[in-house]
């Protein structure tokens, strides 16, 4: 099929993906004077037309219909839990959300930007060097080839185009109150304060310092004020609406690629978007060593090439991957042999859950929030705590972040409720507004038998094979849910609700509730090219004009929502192409 | 009737559209293919939900509405908190959604194979469930009591429906519970959702739980605390404060 | 006096201002001083269709009388200028007449290029020489007779048209009287915010005052409090025309794009002056009682504020800067005529990307969602809140603009 496609005279670059990490590299790119162009899936979106605030706050349409979401007849994943299983397609999206159309996903966030934590960069080494070899036994964690100090000044870049609000912990070694104390040196604090919170996340903070912890605002996209950013573009204050995570912004509120990076990117004659563009492959020449370009088709069905010096995929991790796999772009991974880079380390999150129900005395007001209001602490995440002798490592961000209760969805009830009839009526009445949750957003840490591959048998609207992905929840992971988990609940119980409902998350892994997008890995970064499939400027090992950017970049997943290292490898990547790579195109970058 | 979805509908008739007669359009930006500089302002531009503009089922015969209503009035009886679901437009909301591109499964994936006893077959999208699973339903109550199931007094509804999401009534060509499934999802949805659907008439789910529906601006509120706030609830709509009072 | 109003680009004393004089010679810095004359005319705005190459003509402009077209003013010399002589454009831009002769409408705003002095319409010329010719034919005269009648121009002209160059002020600043030849002249300010007689000719004595044409309101752009720029200082005039966008309002609909093509490639002195000038003009607004809030109009038309509106432009009308326009104490919201604000919240409307200020953010369209008497309720209720006072809006004014947007 793609043998037909008409060639296109060449450009500079070509971005795949205009969500976060493609709209960054894109205008970082552009503004160095190369010709770029854009290549989106999905549609050109703009907040007033698209996110009217009249018909934005629509539950139905944006929750359940999941209007926002790449439609899965258009391209979806196949799923198991392990190798011995035949993999079953995802027919509608539950466990994960990826978004489609400018912005990407990056318009239904929730707007939670950390940083990763220094010792992130050098877990491998650092997790053996405190406990031993044998504590990672079965997993695969590595070291991502970089370090704290080159990736400080990306995280700050991305604050500065995003707008971040929240409360420094720690700047140039300095600790603040107030701010979260287990983050790494900053050069300077966030852009914007943090925001007002509701009273859930303040009545936990309460707690929380009570017991000795140090709760801190949750980084949040969801500006606190009015707020030009590093490009010129004007963001407004969050209104706390509570129609955040899932939905698109109709008050320029939360950053997303199309608030904050893109009106300032389309300006510009030497950058051009192509919308409902879906890339098939990319072309590398005969030697293999080099990318050419790539081919599309375009809403007509017309497949086209598009030729470019440098190449840059930055769609959502499912599809970067598989873009590589189906170009034969590095080897595959493969479980058995354990070789291979392309799909090895697949990662996710271990989301946690603590209810808490109230017979009297408090009305929450849950409708009032947003995707990343909220307070969390940070003492039992990663390896903020001492793991000796408790049989696993790795933990969680614990926090209260009321991102709104629209209710159809959101109708929390003590388990043993009815789910229908008068009782179920009475009792959701009761605890709609004297309910709130603590959440723990914990690590994944990759294992040998999660990865990521094309699968035998289901196949894309273009008969291309749809992404595999074999995955499940290891022994480690498990264990630390349990314990992190339990440390939530002491809390909860702190609060002397009525009610405590514990949700440690459990194996095996499926499709049916929602549990996070935050599906990493599968592209590693690193320093070996027998484990990673990009070196630390996200330039392909082997084809030196090929960069592939995003959480497919991560060789595995701490506790912390992945965004602003997204941000932050993308700013890396546009850096390195800039001040290295078109000093000697053509070579790998090698400092 | 309904009104045409996408694209082929003039700014024109949105304009005629009024608060009552939502019209859909997508945002004409989402036809754009190669977009370099500004993209310049539609008038009237906007991406609203589908809407049906009279009260007439979309896709349900009368009976199978009169059914569906009678099972949505025990799944969410009327009582001193609310109306019935039945009142509220369940059935109706039900109808529409149906009628709409979620009847048919349009966005999601729809190759085979399918595994047996693993995923439900590939005919089932929702239209299929609700037509099966109603023909079955018909069956099992006129064996059981010669009667349709809305003949039956709400005690007795109330047990089939408990058989029925237990399994333990055998459906031929769907499975009960399946059955049930898709209806009780769909039944709080109704209940729940925007009244610009059909369901949730008046807003009463969202009176009822102290939910203010689709205000967008809470930073007056934020900082009271563990207050009632008694605020008048929006819809898509409007709100019964954007009319005069007498 | 007229090295006083003329930018500081070298000036033409010796040249001789003949027929094709350009010929030959070096025109450089003539070109480059005609270019930024062009952009201080914003003569793209009615002679370029973008995407169409530069001053080849056809953009269709919708005047009360009926539909007239931009001419193709390259120099084609068949369907454009080229065969035109420097006394031929100076006698368009000065008295309104074609090179046949012809009268001008005055969508054209030679009203106003009638104040350019012939040392910047020389340069101007100059600039237009150097244009690619593109064959192009546009039909400019598309209004219904008898209007299409040139002819009736000239009594037109009597009613409405002074001829001559603008002559300074002895007793104003240097500054001052830039200023006010830019806005008379080049910047045709009065084309859009001066008032109306019935027969479309500007109403002298209301000069900036504020006007109507085609459904938008200009606000009035002078010192006047209220209704005018009182409120705002040199600063924020120099920002909004520089970037779009200042603290109290973003630039769209027709300003968008007078800002996107023109203002903002103004010079900063240019614009200082323009600032000195228009705060100088103005007078004592006697400000109206507001519309109590108690009244039933305005309670409805606050809950809709709130439900629709507040999320952008705050529960105080405060706005946010360079984003939602601050409708507190805002000219346009308490102009007299409220056909603009009635359109912009039926319609929608994009405000301007600049690149000092790219976010052009848009407000969304409400004619779906807000009957006649609710937009009217929520307009009524926010140009009689806040420190604002103006006339009840009604349902039947927003009913005409909705039947009339229709048929645009």
């Amino acid at each position: 099929m793609t043998t037909q496609a008409k060639k296109l005279p060449g450009t500079d670059v070509v971005v795949v993906g205009l969500g976060w990490a493609g709209s960054i590299v894109a205008k970082e790119l552009a503004d160095a004077g190369l010709r770029v162009i854009g290549f989106e899936r999905g549609a050109w979106r703009d907040t007033a037309s698209d996110f009217n605030i009249a018909s934005a706050a629509d539950e139905l349409r944006y929750v359940q219909r999941q209007e926002l979401m790449l439609r899965t007849r258009q391209n979806t994943c196949t799923l198991r839990n392990n190798v011995t299983q035949t993999a079953l397609p995802m027919r509608t999206w539950g466990s994960f959300h990826p978004g489609n159309g400018t912005g990407g996903a990056g318009n239904h966030w929730a707007g939670i930007t950390f940083r990763f934590q220094p010792d992130e960069f050098h877990l491998k080494s650092h997790l053996e060097d405190r406990y031993g070899k044998q504590a990672l036994e079965g997993l695969s964690v590595q070291d991502w080839g970089t370090t704290w100090e080159e990736m400080e000044p990306f995280y700050d870049a991305f604050e500065r185009v995003a707008g971040i609000s929240g409360k420094a912990g720690n700047i140039g070694g300095t600790l603040i109150e107030g701010g979260n104390p287990f983050e790494g040196p900053r050069r300077r604090d966030y852009p914007n304060p943090p925001t007002q919170q509701t009273f859930a996340p303040t009545l936990f903070a309460e707690a929380a310092r009570n017991l000795g912890y140090k709760p801190f605002p949750v980084p949040s996209a969801l500006a606190s004020q009015g707020y030009t950013n590093s490009y010129g573009v004007t963001m407004g204050p969050c209104t706390f609406c509570g129609f955040c995570t899932n939905y698109g912004c109709a008050n320029y509120s939360k950053a997303s690629a199309i608030v904050n990076v893109l009106p300032a990117l389309i300006r510009m004659p030497n950058f051009t978007a192509k919308t409902h563009c879906e890339v098939l492959e990319v072309r590398k020449d005969s030697s293999g060593k080099r990318a050419t370009g790539i081919v599309y088709v375009d809403a007509n069905g017309q497949t086209w090439e598009q030729p470019a010096e440098i190449v840059v995929v930055a769609a959502f991790t499912f599809e970067n991957v598989r873009l590589m796999l189906l170009s034969g772009i590095g080897e595959p991974y493969d479980p058995v042999s354990n070789t291979g880079t392309t799909g090895r380390n697949y990662a996710y999150q271990t989301a946690n859950n603590v209810q808490l129900f109230f017979d009297e005395g408090k009305n929450f007001n849950p409708f009032i929030g947003g995707g990343a209001i909220g307070m969390g602490i940070d003492e039992f995440n990663n390896d903020n705590f001492d793991h000796s002798g408790l049989g696993f490592v790795g933990g969680g961000s614990t926090r209260v972040t009321p991102i709104g209760a629209a209710p159809i969805a959101s109708r929390p009830v003590p388990p043993g409720t009815p789910r229908w009839g008068s009782q179920w009526k009475k009792t959701t009445a009761q605890y709609y507004s004297a309910s709130m949750s603590i959440g723990c957003e914990a690590s994944n840490y990759s294992s040998r038998t999660n990865y990521l591959s094309l699968d035998p048998t289901y196949k894309d609207p273009h008969g291309r094979p749809l992404l595999r992905i074999t995955f499940d929840f290891t022994e480690n992971d498990l264990r630390m849910a349990q314990y992190v988990t339990g440390k939530t609940a002491e809390i909860a119980r702190a609060l002397n609700p009525s009610l405590v409902v514990e949700s440690p998350r459990k194996a095996p892994w499926n499709n049916t509730s929602y549990q996070s997008s935050h599906v990493v890995g599968g592209f590693v970064m690193g320093a070996d090219p027998a484990t990673s499939s990009v070196n630390k400027h996200l330039q392909v090992w082997d084809v030196p004009n090929l960069f592939v950017v995003g959480a497919s970049a991560f060789p595995q997943n701490p506790g912390y929502n992945p965004t602003g290292t997204v941000g932050a490898l993308a700013f890396k990547a546009a850096h390195a192409i800039r001040t290295l790579y078109l000093k000697r195109p053509g070579e790998m970058i090698s400092v | 009737m309904t009104t045409p979805p996408l694209a082929g509908l003039s700014r024109r008739s949105l304009l005629k559209a009024s608060a009552t007669t939502v019209a859909a359009s997508a945002a004409a930006y989402t036809q754009a293919a190669t977009v370099k500089g500004v993209p310049s302002w539609l008038p009237f531009d906007h991406n609203g939900p589908l809407h049906y503009q009279d009260q007439q089922p979309q896709f349900f015969s009368a009976e199978q509405l009169r059914e569906v209503e009678a099972i949505v009035e025990r799944l969410i009886p009327g009582d001193e908190l609310s109306v019935s679901g039945k009142e509220a437009g369940c059935a109706v909301f039900i109808d529409r959604q149906l009628a709409g591109q979620y009847g048919t499964y349009e966005r999601l994936y729809q190759h085979g194979p399918f595994i047996a006893g693993v995923e439900p077959k590939s005919d089932h999208v929702p239209r299929e469930r609700y037509r099966l699973g109603l023909e079955e339903l018909e069956k099992h109550c006129q064996q059981s009591y010669q009667k349709h199931f809305s003949e039956l007094p709400d005690a007795q509804r109330d047990e089939v429906l408990q058989a029925l999401e237990g399994g333990k009534i055998e459906f031929a060509g769907i499975e009960s519970q399946v059955f049930f499934e898709q209806v009780l999802q769909n039944t709080m949805e109704g209940f729940f959702a925007d009244p610009v659907y059909g369901g949730n008439r008046d807003m009463v789910s969202w009176k009822m739980l102290g939910f203010p529906g689709a205000r967008y601006d809470y930073r007056p509120y934020i900082a009271r605390h563990n207050q009632k706030l008694e605020l008048i609830p929006l819809s898509i709509i409007g709100s019964s404060a954007w009319s005069r009072k007498a | 006096m007229k090295a006083l109003i003329l930018s500081s680009v070298a000036l033409l004393g010796s040249v001789s201002l003949g027929a094709h004089a350009i010929g030959g010679q070096d025109s450089y810095e003539l070109v480059s001083k005609g270019r930024y004359i062009a952009t201080l005319g914003d003569c793209t705005a009615c002679h370029t269709v973008p995407g169409q190459p530069l001053f080849s003509g056809g953009v269709s402009i919708d005047t009360p009388f009926g539909k007239l077209v931009g001419a193709n003013i390259t120099p084609d010399t068949t369907t454009g200028i080229g065969r035109w002589s420097f006394e031929d454009f100076q006698n368009t831009m000065a008295r309104g007449h074609a090179r046949n002769g012809k009268r001008l409408y005055p969508a054209m705003p030679y009203t106003a290029y009638t104040k350019v002095s012939r040392e910047d319409n020389y340069a101007l010329w100059a600039y237009l020489r150097t244009i690619e010719p593109v064959h192009h034919k546009v039909e400019t005269n598309q209004l219904p007779f008898p209007l299409s009648v040139r002819l009736n121009m000239s009594v037109w002209n009597l009613l409405n048209f002074s001829e001559g160059e603008y002559q300074p002020k002895a007793d104003k600043s240097a500054q001052w009287n830039r200023g006010a030849y830019l806005v008379q002249g080049l910047g045709h300010c009065g084309t859009c915010h001066t008032p109306k007689s019935l027969l479309g000719g500007d109403n002298d004595s209301a000069f900036l005052r504020g006007g109507a044409l085609g459904g938008v309101t200009a606000p009035d752009i002078t010192g006047t409090d209220h209704v005018g720029l009182g409120a705002w200082s040199e600063d924020d005039i120099v920002e909004y025309l520089k970037t779009g966008a200042n603290r109290y309002d973003i630039a769209s609909g027709p300003m968008a794009e007078a800002v996107e093509h023109s203002t903002q490639f103004w010079h900063d002195q240019d614009l200082r002056a323009v600032a000195v000038y228009l705060k100088d003009l103005g007078e004592q607004h006697e400000r109206p009682e507001p519309l109590a809030a108690e009244q039933p109009v305005m309670s409805v038309g606050r809950a809709i504020y709130e439900d629709r509106c507040s999320g952008c432009h705050t529960p105080n009308g405060e706005g946010i800067a360079k984003l939602f326009p601050k409708l507190a104490n805002a000219p346009l919201v308490n102009a007299d005529d409220p056909t603009s604000l009635i359109g912009v919240v039926l319609a929608g409307s994009r405000a301007v990307s600049t690149e000092a200020a790219p976010t052009g953010p848009a407000m969304p369209a409400f004619a779906w969602n807000l009957k006649d008497d609710q937009v009217a309720a929520v307009l009524t209720y926010i140009r009689n809140t806040w420190g604002n006072a103006a006339s009840e809006v009604t349902a039947s004014e927003v009913g005409k603009r909705r039947d009339a947007l229709m048929k645009q």
